[in-house]
């Protein structure tokens, strides 16, 4: 009797294995596979030459060594790519974490009481919801040396002459920071609010209750309260930021123009596939994987120091 | 249990079951097209004995389907990518070239050709100059001599053109029904304010060869004018007539030419005579309107006809006010080679699209009358510059095919290798970066040329 129970309940939990199925199924297929022959063909000579398939043959590290030695030194290698997308990522995020964590204290906090609250919500999260590649195709038109941009200066008799934002490293650099801050602050707005209101109110009536400024709440309570958000918010963004590839390789034409100072990790893996460069482009790839696991720790190690 | 997992298979097999019902429906287009064939003119005068019944053809654009459709006797067109001719079936593959994508397809269906079923296999398909070696350097194209085409079949044919399909070894592995030797086109308003003077014949004394052109560009800055809209205007003029290959036993080479460019170009910047602009940019085709202030572009007879905007009011173009005359060097842009492919089930077909596209005077005659093509027959082509009721709207009224076919007869093209497009492009933008000054110095801009190209093709290497 007792023994028939038993199997009954073991035959229910089965149905959790069996609904893991697919998701297992796919990720082994399209992920884990992959990431493991990313890094066996990593050790190994493997592109195409014209029509000619050459490799694979065992090179051992040599790939490697080829990302960070540079035959001259004013060729750029994988640390200049890496600092440039790290360059641009900081410069968009850092505006975009202040932005979004006013906006979403304004927006949750209970004594402003702000209307249409919903519209600016809206509002707000609405660039994220143009295509990446549409984005850099307006700015590249904005920017143009006969485009918007120019003229409205030259006419206001800030410019005599036409300013080549395309071709100079800190207004490219900045472009591409301002549209990654432009497409996601809205996107962390709505998830540092929805940290926010997750905050228990009556520890903000508290405050009150003890004459707290508004400046003292928010540095005293809503921001330690919201670490395990922010900590989220943070390696999410700097997972995409590293990956950070369409709003560039668009607005510079895939050349990351001037002098590769603003070609990313990513667009450089991209002309590796050119000639379906699988040993370099793996290479490449496993060191991106590297890089990312290392700075997720760093940032998850330092925001939860302070305990 | 049992019925429930029953139950889950049933319904995965019908999703299956409606997934490949999908499929077949999307390939299904394909099929009716044989039975209507009894409607298409039947050619019954060639012995088509077992051979395919698809032709398919691999293309970037419209281009080559619109001069079969209005050219080739017997094609019949069905819908948007297939036609009839007899009771073939072609099929037009046609693949955008934007970001290597017709490349890349290309590529993938050739390597996979040997293993193809006989009505997949790619029967003709169409090359650019710039990657033709790419090709033509391979077993998976088919020289013409192996379809019976000879020699005396296209003698009427441009140099330049069959250099272009040669291989290594000689064998002539394609054909082109058009020739695209360019000139240099001059804004007349401004040739006669500052030079005096709008005849070509004149104008040509002040560009005749790069000294005097560069003496020209200094005179225009001084009137105000741009001489050229932008350094990349100038460079198929020199590297159309370089005199080593840009790839030699696997080490990139850059030839004397090129480096004229580059020092001309310099200079030139540095004057502020021109810009750095990419071609196609909207900065650099402001010069097709006056207030541009550009005194010359360079370009073939499909650039004057489609690109310089004649159609908008206000262009110099519309007002035709543009020139023509030789410039200071022979060179070609663009054109469209047609290739066989080795495995081909269509070789008599194939043979006979070639021949008549390509070498049948009467067609290539019919193309220049009607699609304002410079088609690839010197017969037919010298008698079109003779004629003195042919003449160019955007050009004021010159008829320049005398010139062009002057300039087509200069042009060699031995030295291509098979990288050239790669290095054509990442010399002009590893140059930009010099020109505009974020490389210091023109060794800094040529290492940087060097490491594109090498990443772009792993087996080639830099000079040591």
């Amino acid at each position: 009797m007792s023994k028939a129970k038993k199997g009954k309940v073991v035959s229910y939990n089965k149905w959790g294995y069996i609904f893991l199925i697919p998701f297992i199924v796919v990720y082994v297929t399209f992920q884990l596979v992959p990431l493991f022959n990313t890094i066996y063909w990593s050790f190994f000579e493997y592109y195409r030459d014209g029509m000619t398939q050459i490799g694979p043959n065992v090179v051992g590290l040599s790939n490697y060594i080829q990302l960070f030695t540079s035959t001259d030194p004013n060729v750029p290698t994988i640390f200049d790519y890496t600092w440039n997308t790290l360059i641009m990522w900081i410069m968009g995020f850092v505006p975009q974490i202040i932005v979004s964590l006013l906006l979403g204290s304004w927006f949750s906090d209970n004594r402003l009481r702000l209307k249409c609250q919903a519209f600016f919500k809206t509002v707000i999260y609405l660039p994220n919801l143009i295509m990446a590649s549409a984005m850099a195709m307006l700015f590249f038109t904005l920017f143009s040396e006969s485009g918007p941009i120019n003229s409205m200066l030259m006419q206001m008799g800030v410019l005599d002459e036409p300013f080549k934002f395309l071709y100079n490293t800190l207004s490219v650099r900045t472009i591409v920071a301002f549209m990654n801050f432009l497409m996601w602050f809205g996107n962390t707005t709505i998830l540092l609010m929805a940290g926010m209101m997750g905050i228990d109110a009556s520890l903000f009536e508290a405050a009150e209750v003890d004459g707290a400024t508004p400046t003292q709440v928010f540095w005293r309570i809503t921001l330690p309260l919201l670490r395990p958000i922010l900590i989220y918010v943070m390696i999410t963004s700097l997972i995409g930021g590293l990956q950070m590839f369409d709003v560039p390789q668009i607005l510079t034409n895939g050349t990351g123009e001037p002098a590769r100072t603003s070609m990313t990790l990513i667009m450089y893996l991209n002309k590796h596939l050119f000639s379906k460069n699988y040993g370099l482009g793996g290479a490449l790839s496993v060191i991106l994987f590297i890089i990312t696991g290392i700075l997720s720790m760093i940032v998850y190690k330092f925001s939860n120091n302070n305990d | 249990m049992k019925k429930k997992l029953l139950s889950v298979l049933l319904s995965t097999a019908m999703v299956a079951a409606l997934l490949v019902g999908c499929n077949n429906e999307a390939a299904a287009p394909a099929d009716p097209a044989e039975p209507a064939d009894p409607a298409a003119p039947v050619e019954s005068d060639e012995p088509v004995a077992e051979e395919g019944k698809v032709l398919n053809i691999y293309c970037w654009n419209e281009e080559f389907k619109s001069r079969v459709t209005d050219h080739y006797p017997g094609y019949v067109e069905v819908d948007g990518t297939t036609g009839t001719i007899g009771d073939v079936t072609v099929m037009w593959n046609i693949t955008p070239s934007a970001d290597n994508a017709y490349q890349n397809n290309l590529d993938e269906t050739l390597l996979g050709q040997a293993d193809a079923a006989a009505d997949d296999k790619i029967d003709i398909f169409l090359v650019e100059a710039d990657y033709a070696g790419k090709y033509v350097n391979t077993d998976y194209s088919l020289a013409l001599s192996e379809l019976g085409i000879t020699d005396a079949d296209l003698a009427n044919q441009y140099k330049y053109t069959q250099d272009v399909v040669t291989d290594t070894n000689g064998n002539l592995k394609g054909s082109s029904w058009q020739g695209c030797p360019g000139v240099l086109i001059y804004s007349r308003a401004v040739a006669e304010e500052v030079l005096g003077t709008q005849d070509p014949a004149e104008v040509q004394e002040y560009v005749k060869d790069w000294a005097t052109f560069q003496e020209t560009a200094a005179t225009m800055k001084d009137a105000g004018y741009f001489m050229t809209a932008s350094v990349n205007d100038t460079y198929r003029v020199y590297s159309n007539n370089v005199t080593s290959k840009w790839v030699e036993d696997g080490v990139i080479n850059i030839d004397a030419n090129i480096m004229n460019w580059v020092a001309d170009s310099k200079a030139m910047v540095d004057a502020g005579q021109t810009n750095t602009y990419d071609l196609w940019s909207d900065d650099w085709s402001k010069g097709f309107y006056p207030d541009g202030k550009v005194f010359c572009y360079f370009g073939p007879a499909w650039f004057v006809d489609f690109s310089m905007a004649a159609d908008a009011e206000g262009s110099i173009a519309n007002a035709g006010q543009w020139g023509a005359c030789s410039g200071p060097q022979g060179f070609f842009w663009g054109g469209t080679w047609m290739c066989p492919a080795t495995g081909t089930d269509n070789p008599t077909l194939v043979k006979d699209l070639i021949l008549t596209m390509t070498a049948n005077d009467d067609v290539l005659k019919e193309i220049v009358v009607d699609d304002n093509d410079f088609t690839n027959s010197k017969p037919v082509m010298d008698a079109m510059a003779a004629d003195t009721s042919y003449s160019s709207k955007v050009l004021g009224g010159q008829n320049p095919l005398g010139m062009y076919c002057a300039g087509v007869e200069t042009i060699d093209l031995s030295n291509l290798s098979d990288y050239d497009q790669g290095c054509n492009e990442e010399f002009q933008k590893a140059m930009k970066g010099y020109f505009e000054g974020t490389y210091a110095t023109e060794d800094e801009a040529i290492a940087a040329f060097y490491a594109a190209v090498v990443e772009k093709y792993p087996a080639l290497s830099a000079p040591q």
